[in-house]
């Protein structure tokens, strides 16, 4: 065999070492990555079904979903009528107040500012929605942000009545 | 650690280098000149240096999940069986990482005895390594009672037992490890605390072992002690490193076929029972590494003499660079301690599988004698072979005989002398 | 090198070899029959699952825990596989401890998929107490907590008999020929046609025995089914590699060595 060939072979042999013990070497880590990823018992609690046949015309009640607070607010006509008058020019994060509760009535919202991470206080602020104490960020009737150093409206998370009474999250 | 004169290609690296020489020590490291005939029962120390990180990693990744409460453990351990992604394997992988760094171990370890790499000049690195086996049992120990099964909650119990053999302050002393009048939760936490310390002392100790080794350079199957760069070396990188590499793949396999077919037959069933203070398990057994010094401990119907034995048979194995006399190395030359040694491995086996048994009738008259003889191969047949014996004349360098310029033309026809 | 080989073909020997002990003094030779499960390829079969979960429910779960059992277990890959709707209706089926309300108060409510199994005992001492002070285990790892593991809960299933004349059993006490002793505090649980299981089978001892044995196996081992594909190939990767590795080796050391 000329000695080019067995350069080739020879290098070849390595190179397939090579690359199917990388191959190998990913198979490995991919476990170890993966088990710190949300485990099966979490990812269960995933969903919660929320009864909101008590909740009155006005108030709201705040239910702990994926370890974080979602308010579930039953709107009056005037807090809604108030969200749609608002310009989209006006909005640091231009969303429609439709877009945010298909059923008007209700506005579902993760309770967690988007600046960085409190809590904020329902019927306070400048806007007649929540306040957020930690850095003053000011969220309307449809909790959308129009002050404060928050960049975002507060997240709607998916959710479904699934029947007059209850609705699914998540 | 000889003068590198080894200066790094680029300029970063040179000025990394200069103010924290890891360039030149992994320099070193791939230079390094290793005998060329070392046969494979010299690949289990990259192959230990796996099991060690495998364990660390893998442990490191349990502890994320496992509670070391009482009434949690049990249940912890079920819930990364159950729930946590590729717990199962993580689980499977660290338990029986145990057996197979333990098997690991004893293979390197009669591999020293057979070939004389615990004699001068490499004392110190057989001294280091036997804190390190001792320490691994300790670690393995604690380990075990974590999942807080019925044989983990009992096997801590036995063992911790022992120390209340210690006259006067016995009682104290146990009730100190304990944290109580009983192995409890107190136990558990500090064990879990422990077995955590342990392992990284067990890492450091294990760079100290490759330092002190790097000194007077590896032993090889013929004992002699070789010039280092020569003709008979080959730099480590890249020659040794893919043969421990092979070497790894095969031990691999056979750790696969425990992880993935056989995942609880080096086990004991009883550890899937919780455990329970009120009920003693039938048999108490610890894991299968460390049966022998159980059978010696069982030995002795003295409590207290019972704990010396045990504690004994290690420490025999500690002094042995100065109970072995003998001048030459490797058991190729040397006839008769080929056979005590192979008779050693039988008793240690013996003594093992008596571990297992009921510590009565005739399993405990076998315990006994192979006890016994295991004292009497370290403090009286090595000494004394060391004198006695005479032993094949040893070949001046490796590649001397292969050439047939040895003054034994016998050695030349023994092809398994370079296996 | 063949050295090598040889002593890992004896390691594998040796530990295969102490794996044959499901054996015990007194007791006879354990039952067996053919799990699907066993071997390299060995899967669960799922129909024997479903109707092994039905045993455990209509037999065993009056008096026997299976705590780390969730109700999505029986919906997922790997085991009984019903539907998720199905495994809903089943959960459905219990009520649970839940709370404290706003009020403070706990309450009961049907289980969710995400429930653990109820227990049909608050706790072991409950257990205890209303079995003549024997717990009957959980059997969430049954089959891993006993040597000869699912021949053995086999065996016990299918051995009781009358006892021999020399043996007398005290109230309470059964005599099984499998059990330790010979001497159970549980009473035969399967009879000819207990169960009317759904999808029709013929409810003998033996198949019930076989079905509800199963299902423990699966409530034990439920990533068995992944277990065995990932060692499979993880086994032959390992093997393709090494021989990958040893020609490269060989190649290697040929450079410095004309024979080695």
């Amino acid at each position: 065999m000329s000695d080019q060939k067995k350069l080739k072979r020879r290098d070849f042999l390595f190179t397939a070492s090579y690359a199917i013990g990388a191959v190998g070497v990913g198979a490995v880590v991919w476990p170890l990555v993966d088990q710190m990823n949300p485990d099966k018992s979490v990812k269960a609690s995933a969903s919660i079904e929320v009864d909101v046949s008590s909740i009155e015309l006005g108030k709201s009640i705040t239910v702990l979903w994926r370890g974080k607070p979602v308010f579930i607010k039953r709107r009056t006509q005037q807090e809604i009528s108030e969200a749609r008058a608002v310009k989209l020019e006006d909005l640091k994060h231009p969303e429609k107040d439709e877009d945010r509760a298909k059923d008007p009535e209700w506005l579902i919202m993760v309770g967690v500012c988007t600046h960085l991470g409190c809590v904020p206080l329902g019927n306070k602020g400048e806007y007649n929605g929540w306040f957020c104490p930690c850095h003053g960020s000011h969220y309307d009737t449809s909790g959308r942000v129009r002050k404060g150093p928050a960049p975002k409206n507060l997240e709607i998370p998916k959710y479904e009545f699934i029947n007059n009474n209850t609705i699914k999250i998540g | 650690m000889s003068a590198h004169n080894y200066v790094p290609s680029s300029k970063l690296g040179k000025w990394f280098n200069d103010r924290l020489p890891l360039l030149s020590l992994s320099s070193h490291i791939r230079e390094y000149p290793t005998p060329k005939n070392l046969n494979y029962w010299w690949t289990f120390g990259g192959i230990l240096t796996f099991c060690l990180v495998a364990q660390i990693v893998t442990g490191v990744i349990l502890a994320m999940h496992y509670v070391a409460q009482a009434d949690l453990a049990f249940e912890s351990v079920e819930h990364i069986m159950r729930d946590v992604n590729y717990g199962w394997l993580i689980r499977y992988f660290h338990a029986n990482g145990s057996s197979m760094f333990f098997l690991a171990v004893y293979i390197h370890i009669f591999r020293s005895m057979y070939y004389g790499s615990h004699k001068s000049p490499r004392e110190v690195i057989w001294i280091i390594g036997m804190i390190i086996y001792f320490l691994m049992m300790m670690t393995a120990f604690m380990g075990y009672v974590l999942p807080w099964g019925q044989m983990s909650f009992w096997a801590a119990t036995v063992i911790t037992n022992l120390f209340s053999a210690v006259p006067l302050v016995g009682e104290s002393i146990t009730n100190w490890l304990w944290g109580g009048f009983a192995v409890g939760n107190p136990t558990l936490t500090r064990f879990y605390s422990l077995h955590y310390l342990l392992s990284f002392l067990i890492f450091g100790l294990v760079i100290l072992h490759i330092w002190a080794l790097h000194i007077p350079g590896n032993n090889n199957p013929i004992g002699i002690e070789l010039k280092k760069p020569s003709k008979d070396t080959v730099p480590f990188h890249p020659y040794i490193v893919i043969k421990d590499l092979f070497a790894l793949l095969i031990f691999l396999i056979l750790f696969a076929f425990f992880v993935f077919y056989s995942p609880n037959l080096l086990g004991h069933p009883d550890n899937y029972i919780e455990a329970n203070p009120m009920v003693t398990p039938n048999h108490i057994v610890p894991e299968w590494y460390l049966l022998p010094f159980y059978a010696i401990l069982r030995s002795v119907p003295d409590k207290l003499f019972g704990v010396i034995a045990m504690f004994a048979s290690v420490f025999v194995l500690v002094i042995l660079p100065w109970l072995d006399t003998s001048k030459v190395k490797s058991a190729i030359f040397r006839p008769l301690y080929k056979q005590f040694y192979w008779i050693l491995v039988l008793d240690v086996l013996i003594l093992g599988y008596m571990g297992a048994m009921p510590a009565e009738g005739t399993y405990l008259l076998i315990a006994r004698v192979a006890t016994t003889y295991y004292f009497v191969h370290f403090l009286v047949i090595l000494p004394v072979l060391g004198y006695k014996e005479k032993t094949l004349p040893v070949p001046l360098n490796i590649t001397e005989p292969v050439l047939g310029g040895s003054p034994n033309p016998d050695m030349v026809k023994k092809k398994e002398l370079y296996d | 090198m063949k050295n090598f080989f040889k002593s890992i073909f004896i390691i594998f020997l040796v530990t295969s070899l102490f794996s044959q002990k499901a054996f015990t003094d007194e007791t006879k030779k354990l039952l067996s029959t053919d799990w699907s499960f066993k071997g390299f390829f060995g899967k669960f079969d799922r129909a024997s699952l479903q109707r092994g979960y039905q045993v455990y429910t209509e037999v065993c779960a009056s008096c026997h825990s299976i705590k780390y059992l969730s109700y999505r277990n029986l919906s997922e890959k790997g085991g009984p596989e019903f539907s998720e709707e199905q495994a809903k209706a089943i959960a459905a089926n219990f009520e649970v401890t839940d709370g404290p309300n706003d009020d403070g108060e706990m309450f009961t409510r049907p289980a969710k998929l995400s429930d653990k199994f109820v227990k049909p005992y608050k706790n072991v001492k409950e257990a205890m107490a209303s079995n003549g002070g024997a717990y009957p285990p959980d059997m969430s790892v049954l089959v891993k907590a006993r040597s000869g593991g699912v021949d053995y809960i086999y065996s016990i299933l299918l051995g009781y008999d009358d006892p021999p004349g020399d043996i007398s059993l005290e109230d309470g006490v059964y005599y099984n020929a499998h059990m330790y002793g010979n001497k159970i505090a549980m009473p035969k649980p399967l009879s000819e046609g207990l169960v009317e299981y759904n999808d029709g089978t013929e409810a003998t001892e033996e198949q019930m025995a076989k079905d509800v044995v199963t299902f423990l196996a699966w409530a034990a081992e439920p990533h068995l089914e992944a277990r065995h594909k990932i060692g499979f190939k993880a086994i032959i990767y390992l093997i393709i590699l090494s021989f990958l590795v040893y020609f490269s080796m060989k190649r290697l050391w040929s450079r410095i060595e004309p024979k080695v």
